[in-house]
C-alpha cells in the first residue's frame, strides 16, 4: 500500500488552514498527490484536463448571474424585503421552516436545481429573511450576517436531506450500482425509502435550530435596541 | 437519437458568457482575471472535443487542458479580484416596477420545473426536446435564457446591461466561482492516485473488527472524514464501502445492505455540511451573500450537522443489524 498520495490531503488541509488562495491550493494538492503516486507528467496533465472537463456541470450556475444581476440592479432585493414586510405575522422562523420543508419535498421529487444559492437564496430568500428578522428591530451587521448564513444553511439542509429520497437521484443509483457490482441486487426504492427517517430528523433538528436562532436574535435586539443602523436600509 | 437541446449546447452558452466576462476584464486591463476566464471558457467551448479526442486515443487536447488547469491555479493568485464596491446607485425602478420584478426571478425555478415535466412529451423535428442524461441541468440552462428574456422585457434594459451586471456578480465571486469545479477535479485525482484506498486501509487496520458497533462507528466516521477531505459523499461512499462496509459490516456482521447504503451516504452528507471542500454549498454562498467570514455558512451548519450525525449513527445501529 502506497501512502504517499496522502500528501495531497496534507497540502489541502495546510493550504486551507493558512488561508492561501484556494484554487492554487487545490491544484497544488492534485499535482503533489499525483507525483507522489508515481504518475508521469503526461498522465498527470491528461488526468487533470479530463477531470476538469468532466465536472463542467458545477459551473452551470453562472448562467443565472446575468438574470439575477439585472434584476438586482432594478431593485429585486429591495422588492423582496418590501413584499415580506407586508405580511405582519410572518416571522423569520416561519419563513425559513416553510422554505426548508418545500425544498425537501421538491428535492424528493428530483427537483433539486429549483432552488440554490445563486437562483433563490441571494436574490429572494436572504433579503426576505432579513426583512422578517428586521421586524423585531434594526439588524446590526453581525446579526445580518447571521441571518444570511442561516438562510444559506437552510437551503443546504433542505436539499441534502431531501434528494436521497428521490429514486432516480445519482446517490441512490450510485449505491445500487455499487452493490450490483458486488453481487447484491437491490431495488432503488428499497434504498430511497431508508432515507426517510433521516429526512424527517433533519427537518426536525433544523427547524428547532431556526426557532432558537430567532429567539437569540430577539433577545439580543431587546437588550440593545439602538445598536442597529437604521440608515443602512435607506442607503441600499 | 440525439436530443434537440443537448447539454453541450448549454455548455457552449456558458463558454460564450464566460468569454464575454473575460473580454470585459481584458478591456479593463485586468489581464490575470481576463486570462483566467478565457481558460475556463475554453473548457466549456472545447469540452466535447477534448472528451472525444481522449476517447479516440489522442491525449494532447486533454493534456493542454491540464496545463490550463495548472495555469488557473497560478492566475488565481495574481488576479485576486479586487473586491469591487457594490455599485452604490441602484435604479429606483423597483418601486415603480413593483412585484413584476419577481416574475423573471421565479421564472428560473418554475421554467426549470415546467421543462422537466413536459420535455418527455415534446419532440421537435422528430427529436426529443431533452436527452435522457441530465434533464434538470439542460432545463436549468434553458430556463436561464427564458428568464433573461423575461427580465429584459420587464426592466426594458439593454441586453448589454445584463451582461455587465452579471459580470459584476461574477467578479464579486472571483476565483471562488471556480472552486467547486477544481475541487471536483481534485476528487478525481485523489481517486486515481489511491488516496481513498490508503484511508480505507488505515481505518480497517485500526479498528477492533470483532465488535460490530466499533465497525459501524468506524464506517460512519470514515464516511464523514473522507467526505470532508474530498468535499463529496459520492467519492467517499465507494471507498468506505469497499474498505469497511462490505467486508466487515455486511459480510461479517450481517448488516442489511439497503439500510447501510442509504444511511451511510446520508452520514457522508453530514460531512458535506462541515467542509470548505464542498465549496459550491459552503464557500460560494458566503461570498455570494457578502458575508465577512468565508466560513460563516460552515460555522452555522456545525450544530445541525453534528446532531444529525449522532441521530444517523443511532438509526444505523438500530436498523442495520
Amino acid at each position: 500500500m502506497n501512502y504517499w498520495p496522502l500528501i495531497g490531503v496534507a497540502v489541502v488541509i495546510a493550504g486551507f488552514a493558512l488561508k492561501r488562495n484556494a484554487v492554487l491550493v487545490v491544484v497544488a494538492a492534485g499535482v503533489a498527490s499525483a507525483l507522489a503516486a508515481g504518475m508521469d507528467v503526461g498522465d498527470l496533465l491528461a488526468l487533470l484536463g479530463n477531470s476538469f472537463v468532466s465536472n463542467r456541470a458545477l459551473l452551470l450556475f453562472t448562467l443565472t448571474l446575468p438574470v439575477i444581476g439585472l434584476l438586482e440592479r432594478y431593485g429585486l432585493r429591495e422588492r423582496a424585503k418590501i413584499w415580506i414586510e407586508g405580511f405582519r405575522n410572518l416571522s423569520l422562523a416561519k419563513l425559513l421552516i416553510a422554505y426548508l420543508g418545500a425544498r425537501q419535498l421538491l428535492a424528493m421529487f428530483g427537483l433539486i436545481d429549483l432552488g440554490g444559492h445563486a437562483q433563490t437564496v441571494r436574490p429572494l430568500l436572504a433579503p426576505m429573511s432579513e426583512a422578517a428578522a428586521g421586524r423585531e428591530g434594526a439588524l446590526d451587521d453581525a446579526a445580518r450576517a447571521r441571518v444570511r448564513a442561516l438562510a444559506a444553511e437552510t437551503d443546504n439542509v433542505g436539499r441534502f436531506f431531501g434528494e436521497d429520497v428521490f429514486l432516480a437521484f445519482g446517490a441512490v443509483l450510485l449505491i445500487q450500482g455499487f452493490f450490483e457490482r458486488n453481487g447484491i441486487h437491490l431495488e432503488p426504492l428499497a434504498i430511497a425509502l431508508w432515507a426517510i427517517p433521516t429526512a424527517i430528523s433533519a427537518f426536525t433538528i433544523h427547524s428547532v435550530r431556526i426557532v432558537f436562532a430567532q429567539r437569540r436574535l430577539r433577545a439580543q435586539m431587546h437588550e440593545m435596541p439602538s445598536v442597529g443602523n437604521p440608515t443602512e436600509d435607506a442607503r441600499r | 437519437m440525439n436530443a434537440f437541446v443537448r447539454i453541450e449546447y448549454i455548455y457552449w452558452l456558458v463558454g460564450l458568457w464566460l468569454a464575454v466576462c473575460a473580454w470585459q476584464n481584458l478591456r479593463d486591463r485586468r489581464w490575470a482575471m481576463g486570462a483566467f476566464w478565457i481558460i475556463v471558457a475554453s473548457a466549456f467551448a472545447f469540452g466535447d472535443l477534448i472528451r472525444g479526442a481522449t476517447a479516440a486515443g489522442s491525449r494532447w487536447p486533454a493534456q493542454a487542458m491540464g496545463a490550463g488547469v495548472i495555469a488557473l491555479g497560478l492566475l488565481a493568485v495574481g488576479g485576486r479580484a479586487a473586491r469591487q464596491p457594490e455599485s452604490g446607485e441602484r435604479s429606483t425602478g423597483g418601486l415603480t416596477l413593483g412585484n413584476a420584478l419577481f416574475a423573471p426571478a421565479l421564472a428560473i425555478p418554475l421554467a426549470t420545473l415546467a421543462i422537466v415535466l413536459i420535455a418527455p412529451y415534446v419532440a421537435i423535428f422528430g427529436k426529443p426536446l431533452i436527452g435522457p442524461g441530465q434533464p434538470t441541468l439542460v432545463a436549468l440552462g434553458l430556463a436561464c435564457v427564458i428568464a433573461l428574456i423575461a427580465a429584459l422585457r420587464t426592466t426594458r434594459a439593454a441586453p448589454y446591461e445584463s451582461l455587465s451586471e452579471g459580470r459584476r456578480l461574477l467578479d464579486t465571486l472571483g476565483c471562488v466561482a471556480l472552486l467547486p469545479m477544481v475541487l471536483a477535479t481534485l476528487g478525481s485525482v485523489f481517486a486515481a492516485t489511491g488516496v481513498g484506498d490508503a484511508i480505507a486501509h488505515i481505518v480497517g487496520a485500526t479498528i477492533p473488527v470483532e465488535n460490530r458497533y466499533a465497525c459501524l462507528a468506524a464506517f460512519a466516521l470514515g464516511m464523514v472524514l473522507f467526505t470532508m477531505i474530498m468535499g463529496n459523499a459520492f467519492a467517499a461512499f465507494p471507498v468506505m464501502m469497499a474498505g469497511v462496509g462490505l467486508p466487515l459490516l455486511v459480510a461479517r456482521h450481517g448488516a442489511m445492505p439497503a439500510v447501510l447504503g442509504s444511511l451511510g451516504m446520508l452520514t457522508g452528507y453530514c460531512g458535506t455540511l462541515l467542509t470548505p471542500m464542498a465549496a459550491n454549498f459552503n464557500i460560494v454562498p458566503a461570498v455570494l451573500l457578502e458575508l465577512p467570514d468565508q466560513y460563516a455558512v460552515i460555522r452555522a451548519q456545525i450544530p445541525t450537522a453534528l446532531v444529525l450525525l449522532c441521530v444517523n449513527v443511532m438509526l444505523m445501529a438500530i436498523l442495520v443489524f
